[in-house]
């Protein structure tokens, strides 16, 4: 057969869309290659495609709509309410201190996400760099308490935090500081990308006397930098969105994190629950909860994309 | 190799002492972190499943009333089935549908993208937003009950009826596969186009393309995406929880109850931390074993390229 012209980008080509390509590549007549049946069948792709992209995109268009409407008439299912009621938003921020929430949540996220690369990357680098006695028994147990569930940590986890006084503190160390000692997940993640350094790299740098620190600050972290920020912006994502700690570890209404707000929400709202009923402010603050992720999955949607993609790879 | 450590043989065993004492100062993080947040609370954890304890008083030794408690306990077969019943409905649904998308993803070459981005958007949703929406997308005469009358299939009360509960969640947590079908595109991808060009010459069919190259070769990826999914499931509860659990009262909290619920109302409302040590290692226990089960089923299906058996 012909060789394979139709690389895109180093990527390896769809597979069938090569097959296409390639026989087209071959000069066929071109009958051959666009038989209606083809396009037929990749018009049906594409309509398949475009109705699941629907059904994913569309609950946001709705959440944005019903978060625009009355008490009365959030559940009435029209997409386009009028008028539109924006002082829903203002509204949520007097009720509750959704400003504080937003706040907490977000000293919270950054100092999960900043810590956890960090430490990770650390310990990440000592088990893809040094050759040592134990190595492998050592990163053995870390794959292992991968695999641990965390509900087995939760009690003892919340007895540390309540011995050392952190318990409904505004310093949040419960829901960061843990981070400190890196995360298994994420040196998995991260020691796959620093064996994919070339080694001589390293030993160069040994011969200039640069030390084990310096390389690692000014060899290691510069060429993994996309890694670090996917372990970054996936911790970031974690911690915004965890329900669970908060709820333990935070008692005051001042002090709550988004996700812990948003459910407060619910329950002094929620008509099912028995409710006030005002669910378009539940609605309002989901909103408000969304949004900021949606942002920073805009502007880092390729990290998140190709991160998700290589732990699939790499497991 | 390193001038000064190769010339003398002592030099060079006090070279490999540094580098031993270096690695141990890189990995000490997470040293210190495995013993105080993991192997520590595990052991603690351990203990404390055999004692009564409140916070307020100190642990007192029972024996194995905990675990017999267990036993006795209605609302831990409750949990437990759910909880199973939930996952053994999600997770194939899970695989089965993002397989089939990543499967389209495949065939429409560069637009791929587009659509992959599409997906993955619910996934940047915070589980407890996601539940609110669903409180709205699944209510009565909400939107899913809307489309489905379109169809004349008069909905259910997914809310409320029982029997239609846990249904209910498994729909809002497919609308969260967006990274499962991220993991399959990329692994069906990286199959080599030769294998799909010789099959096609010798006449195979599309769905014998997919049975016996495609899924031969993500075999991998799809073991991942099932082992952690599983994991996952069996300890669902952000979303859950606000839906069903934010009051202390509702509707059909005994559908919806999952066990991890459970465990976070006995530790953390009942404050009967002894009690739920034990469930903790109940779950642990199932956990392992279904992941061991998993491990034992995958010898006979997954393939590692350059594996030649």
């Amino acid at each position: 057969m012909t060789v394979q012209t139709s690389g895109v980008g180093g990527a390896p080509p769809p597979a069938s869309v090569t097959a296409a390509t390639t026989a087209r590549a071959a000069a066929k007549p071109a009958a051959e290659t666009r038989t209606p049946g083809m396009i037929v069948r990749r018009i049906l792709y594409f309509a398949a495609l475009f109705g699941a992209t629907l059904i994913f995109v569309f609950p946001f268009i709705w959440l944005v709509s019903a978060s625009l409407k009355t008490r009365q008439t959030v559940f009435n299912n029209d997409l386009f309410p009028f008028p539109l009621h924006f002082e829903n938003y203002a509204r949520i921020f007097e009720v509750v201190p959704l400003g504080n929430w937003f706040l907490n949540s977000t000293i919270v996220s950054v100092l999960a996400a900043t810590t956890v690369t960090i430490s990770s990357a650390i310990v990440a680098f000592g088990f893809a760099y040094f050759r040592f006695p134990g190595r492998n028994v050592l990163f053995w147990l870390v794959l292992a308490s991968m695999m641990l569930p965390g509900a087995v940590m939760l009690v003892p986890n919340f007895l540390i935090w309540n011995a050392l006084g952190q318990v409904n503190s505004p310093t949040f160390a419960p829901l960061w500081a843990g981070n400190l000692f890196g995360s298994a997940f994420y040196i998995f993640l991260l020691r796959q990308f620093f064996l994919g350094l070339p080694r001589e790299l390293f030993e160069a740098a040994r011969v200039d006397g640069a030390s084990y620190p310096r390389m690692f600050w000014s060899i290691a972290l510069p060429l993994t930098r996309a890694a670090l920020i996917v372990v970054f912006i996936f911790e970031l994502r974690a911690a915004w969105t965890d329900l669970m700690r908060p709820l333990i570890f935070l008692r005051d209404l001042a002090l709550f994190t988004l996700p812990q707000g948003l459910n407060y929400l619910v329950k002094i709202y929620n008509p099912q629950g028995g409710g006030q009923g005002e669910f378009h402010l539940v609605m309002a603050a989901s909103v408000i909860i969304t949004l900021p992720m949606i942002l920073i999955f805009f502007v880092a949607q390729r990290y998140f994309i190709e991160g998700i993609a290589t732990t699939g790879s790499k497991g | 190799m390193t001038a000064a450590g190769a010339t003398a043989p002592n030099r060079r065993r006090w070279h490999v002492a540094e580098e031993t004492r270096w690695a141990f100062i890189f990995l000490l993080p997470w040293i210190v972190g495995f013993v105080i947040f993991i192997a520590g609370p595990m052991l603690a954890s351990l203990y404390l499943s055999f004692t009564d304890y409140n916070v307020i008083r100190a642990p007192e030794l029972v024996g194995l009333d905990n675990y017999q408690q267990l036993m006795r306990d209605r609302r831990i077969p409750l949990s437990l089935g759910n909880t199973l019943f939930y996952a053994l409905l999600h997770v194939p649904l899970l695989i089965i549908i993002s397989l089939f998308l990543a499967s389209l993803l495949v065939r429409v070459g560069r637009a791929a993208g587009a659509f992959r981005t599409a997906f993955y958007l619910p996934n940047v949703t915070p589980a407890v937003a996601v539940g609110t929406l669903f409180l709205l997308l699944l209510a009565g005469g909400g939107l899913l009950n809307r489309v489905l009358g379109v169809f004349g299939i008069d909905g259910p009360t997914w809310l409320t009826d029982p029997t239609w509960v846990k249904p209910g969640i498994v729909i809002m947590s497919l609308w969260t596969l967006g990274s499962t079908v991220i993991i399959l595109f990329a692994a069906m991808r990286n199959v080599p186009v030769e294998l799909y060009e010789a099959a096609t010459i010798d006449g195979a069919g599309t769905w014998k393309q997919f049975r016996h190259i495609t899924l031969p070769f993500i075999s991998g990826a799809l073991f991942f995406v099932l082992i952690v999914n599983t994991i996952a499931s069996l300890q669902i509860f952000a979303e859950v929880y606000t839906m069903f659990f934010a009051s202390r009262s509702g509707p059909a909290q005994d559908s919806a109850l999952f066990y991890t619920i459970y465990l976070f109302q006995k530790a953390f409302q009942d404050l009967d931390l002894g009690y739920a040590s034990a469930m903790a290692w109940l779950l642990f226990v199932i956990i392992l074993i279904i992941t061991a089960f998993q491990v034992w089923g995958s010898r006979r299906f997954v393939y590692y390229a350059g594996d030649d058996k």
